[in-house]
C-alpha cells in the first residue's frame, strides 16, 4: 500500500489516521479510566485504583432492570429486523415490479430520519394503538429502526450470488420452499449472522427513541441519562465502559463474519 | 410410446411485453438425438430452451415431453435437469455435495445418494476431487462437476446451454469429445445451445438455426451445408456468395437467371418448383469459385470483380472482390491454385464457376 509515496505524505496521513482515532477514542478510555479511580469527580491526578463503582452498579436493581431490558429488546430487535430485512432484500432480488425503486427507497428509509422525529412519530402512533409505554413498544420502534440494516447487510450478499444459482436448484428438483432452505439460507449465512450482530448493536446504543417510546421500562441509555438528570456519579463511568466493551464485541463479531464469505458454513 | 418424440414444440411463441423473444418455434426431438440449436447472440436460444426446462412459460402453442402436454408445470416437477452457461454450481457444498443435490430434492436416502453421486464422479474423472470446495477446481473440472450434477438423475434429456463458452480452445475440443461419447453411450437425448458452428456441426445429430427468435433452417450439419435454405443461413455459415435474380427460361435440365450482373445457368433443381419471372436467388460456395485472368475462355458461369483484399490463413486463401454493380464476393482458395493469378488489390479478375455448384435457395 505505501508503495513509493513521499514519506513526508505517508508519515503525514499516519498523523491524520492517529489523530483521529485519538479523537474517537480518548472520551471513552477516559471514561473507563475514571470507572476505576475512586475520585467521586474526574478530574487529576486521579485518586486510588478502585472497582466501587462497578460494585455499585452491580448492586443496583434499577441498573441490572436496564440491562435486562435492553438484552431482551436487542434480542428480539436482531430477530425481528433481520427476518424484515431478509424479506426486503429477497424481494429486492427475486422480483421485478412496477415501483421497485420507491420500494427500496421507503424501505431503506428509516437511519436516515432524525431520531427525535422517529421517536415522537412513534410515541404518538404506538399510543394511539396502545402498545406505547413498554417494552414491546421499544422493540417495534427498534425493529423499524434496525431492519434498513439488517436488509442492507443481505442485500449486499444476494447481489454477489450467481443469479442462475436458485433457478438452478429449482431445476434440479427443489421446489422454492426447499430451495430458500438449501440455497439462499446457506449462501447468506454469513450475512443473516452479521445482520443479527449489527441490528443488536444498534438497539443497544439506541437512546432517542427508546427514550420516547419506553414509559417505565427504561433501557440502559435510557437510564444513563436518568443517573445525569439526578447526580453525576462515576457509575455512569462504568456502565458506559461495559456498554461499550458490549457493543464493540457485537460489531466485531459482525465484521468477522462479514470478512470471509466464501469460506464454508460447517 | 416409444416413436413418440421426445419433445415436441407446437407453435410456441414466447414474449416479453410487446418484445417476441421466440416465433412460432414448430419441431420435434427425436428420442436419443443430439439435437444443437445455433444463432447469434440474443436470437432466443436460451429462451427456448428455458422453456423446456420450465423456467419461462410459452406465450402461445404447446410444449410436449414424452408425449404429455408441460405448459405450467414448474421446473422442479419435470426432469428436465440443464447445464447453465455460468455452471451455476454451489459455492457452499463441495462437489459431493453439488451432485447429491438432486437426489437430496428427491429424498433419496443419504447412503444410496452418496453412492450414485460417486459413480457419476467417477464416470467422469473427477472422483478425487469430491470433498473439494467448488472455489479449488479448475474450469474444466467445474465443467464435469456441472455434467455429473444433471446426470446423476438419470434423466431422459440433458439440456446445456453454452455450456463451453468460458473454456479455452483446447479444453472447449476435449470436453466436446466427452459430450458426444457422453451422449452415445447413454443413449439419452441432449438438447446443446450455442453460438458456436463448430460445436453445432460437430457434434449435433441435427442443427436448429435460429435467428431474431425465428427459426430458419433445421436439419442435419451436412443438408444445412450442402442446401441452405436460405438468405441468413448461407450468410450465417458465411462460406457462400448469395445472387438474386429472376427465372429467365427453366428447362427440365438447366435453368437461365437473368442478375443485375449477367445471365447465369444453373442446374435445375429437382425440389423447388418456379414459374418464369419469378425472383430466385441462389448461393455459390466460396470454395466453388475460380479466379482467372480477364479474357480467359471459360464456358460455365463468370463475372468480373476487382480484387479488395485477401485472408491467408494455414492451406487455404480466402481473396475478396467486388463486381461493379458493388457486390462483395469471396473465393476459397488453396495456395497453389492462387500462384496462377494475380490477386493484388485493384486487380480486375474473372471469377467463375459452374452450373453444377449452384444451389437455389428455397426458401427466398
Ligand atoms: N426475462 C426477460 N425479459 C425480457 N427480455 C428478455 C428476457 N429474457 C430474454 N429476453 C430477451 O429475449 C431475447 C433472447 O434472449 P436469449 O434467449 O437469452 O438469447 P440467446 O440465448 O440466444 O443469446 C434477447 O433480446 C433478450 O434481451
Ligand atoms: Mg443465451
Amino acid at each position: 500500500m505505501t508503495g513509493n509515496r513521499n514519506p513526508l505524505i505517508n508519515g503525514l496521513l499516519k498523523l491524520h489516521i492517529t489523530l483521529c482515532l485519538i479523537f474517537i477514542f480518548a472520551p471513552i478510555a477516559g471514561s473507563f479510566v475514571f470507572s476505576l479511580n475512586s475520585d467521586r469527580f474526574p478530574s487529576l491526578p486521579l485518586g486510588s485504583f478502585s472497582t466501587e463503582w462497578y460494585r455499585l452498579i452491580w448492586e443496583d436493581p434499577l441498573v441490572w432492570a436496564g440491562f435486562f431490558n435492553t438484552l431482551l429488546v436487542g434480542a428480539c430487535v436482531a430477530a425481528i429486523a433481520t427476518l424484515l430485512g431478509f424479506g426486503g432484500a429477497y424481494t429486492d432480488f427475486r422480483y421485478k415490479f412496477f415501483g421497485k425503486p420507491v420500494y427500496l427507497a421507503l424501505a431503506l428509509l428509516p437511519p436516515t430520519i432524525p431520531v427525535v422525529i422517529m421517536g415522537l412519530a412513534m410515541l404518538a402512533f404506538l399510543s394511539r394503538v396502545s402498545l406505547s409505554g413498554n417494552v414491546i413498544s421499544v422493540i417495534i420502534a427498534h425493529g423499524v429502526m434496525c431492519s434498513p440494516f439488517a436488509m442492507a447487510i443481505i442485500r449486499l450478499r444476494l447481489s454477489q450470488m450467481d443469479p442462475d444459482l436458485e433457478a438452478a436448484a429449482w431445476n434440479l428438483g427443489g421446489n422454492e420452499w426447499v430451495t430458500m432452505r438449501h440455497v439462499i439460507i446457506p449462501f447468506t449465512k454469513p450475512a443473516i449472522y452479521a445482520a443479527l450482530f449489527i441490528t443488536m448493536a444498534v438497539s443497544f446504543d439506541e437512546f432517542a427513541v427508546a427514550w420516547f417510546v419506553s414509559g417505565l421500562n427504561e433501557t440502559l441509555p435510557v437510564k444513563v441519562l436518568g443517573f445525569l438528570q439526578g447526580q453525576v456519579s462515576p457509575r455512569i463511568n462504568a456502565i458506559g465502559s461495559l456498554a461499550f466493551v458490549s457493543s464493540i464485541s457485537f460489531i466485531v463479531i459482525a465484521q468477522l463474519l462479514m470478512r470471509n464469505p466464501e469460506s464454508k458454513p460447517s | 410410446m416409444l416413436d413418440t418424440p421426445i419433445v415436441h414444440f407446437d407453435n410456441v411463441v414466447k414474449k416479453f411485453g410487446s418484445f417476441t423473444a421466440v416465433e412460432k418455434a414448430d419441431f420435434q426431438i427425436a428420442r436419443g438425438e443430439f439435437l444443437a440449436i445455433m444463432g447469434s447472440s440474443g436470437c432466443g436460444k436460451t429462451t427456448t430452451l428455458r422453456m423446456l426446462a420450465g423456467l419461462e412459460d410459452p406465450t402461445e402453442g404447446n410444449i410436449l415431453l414424452d408425449g404429455e402436454k408441460i405448459n405450467g408445470k414448474p421446473t422442479w416437477e419435470r426432469d428436465t435437469p440443464m447445464v447453465w452457461q455460468s455452471l451455476a454450481l454451489f459455492p457452499f457444498l463441495t462437489v459431493q455435495e453439488n451432485v447429491e443435490f438432486s437426489l437430496k430434492m428427491r429424498k433419496v436416502p443419504k447412503g444410496q445418494r452418496r453412492e450414485r453421486a460417486r459413480k457419476w464422479l467417477d464416470r467422469l474423472g473427477i472422483l478425487e476431487f469430491a470433498d473439494r470446495n467448488i472455489s479449488q477446481l479448475s474450469g474444466g473440472q467445474r465443467q464435469r462437476v456441472a455434467l455429473a450434477r444433471s446426470l446423476v438423475t438419470e434423466p431422459k434429456i440433458l439440456l446445456l446451454d453454452e455450456p463451453l463458452s468460458a473454456l479455452d480452445a483446447h479444453l472447449k475440443v476435449r470436453m466436446q469429445s466427452v459430450l458426444s461419447g457422453l451422449q452415445k453411450d447413454l443413449g439419452i437425448t441432449f438438447v446443446y445451445v450455442t453460438h458456436s458452428m463448430s460445436e453445432a456441426f460437430s457434434m449435433a445429430d441435427r442443427v436448429v438455426i435460429m435467428s431474431r427468435g425465428k427459426i430458419e433452417q433445421i436439419g442435419t450439419p451436412e443438408e444445412i451445408y450442402r442446401e441452405p435454405r436460405n438468405r441468413f443461413v448461407a450468410d450465417f455459415l458465411g462460406s457462400s456468395n448469395v445472387f438474386d435474380g429472376s427465372l429467365k427460361s427453366s428447362g427440365n435440365e438447366v435453368w437461365q437467371i437473368e442478375t443485375e450482373h449477367s445471365s447465369f445457368t444453373l442446374k435445375a433443381p429437382s425440389e423447388v418448383q418456379k414459374t418464369d419471372g419469378s425472383p430466385v436467388a441462389f448461393a455459390v460456395s466460396s470454395e466453388n469459385m475460380s479466379l482467372a485472368a480477364i479474357g480467359t475462355p471459360w464456358a460455365g458461369n463468370s463475372i468480373e470483380a476487382t480484387v479488395v483484399g485477401g485472408e491467408f490463413a494455414g492451406a487455404s486463401a480466402t481473396v475478396f472482390l467486388e463486381t461493379d454493380q458493388g457486390q462483395e464476393l469471396k473465393v476459397q482458395k488453396g495456395h497453389d491454385e492462387l500462384k496462377t493469378v494475380d490477386i493484388r488489390a485493384g486487380q480486375k479478375l474473372l471469377v467463375h464457376w459452374l452450373p453444377e455448384h449452384c444451389h437455389v435457395l428455397p426458401g427466398e
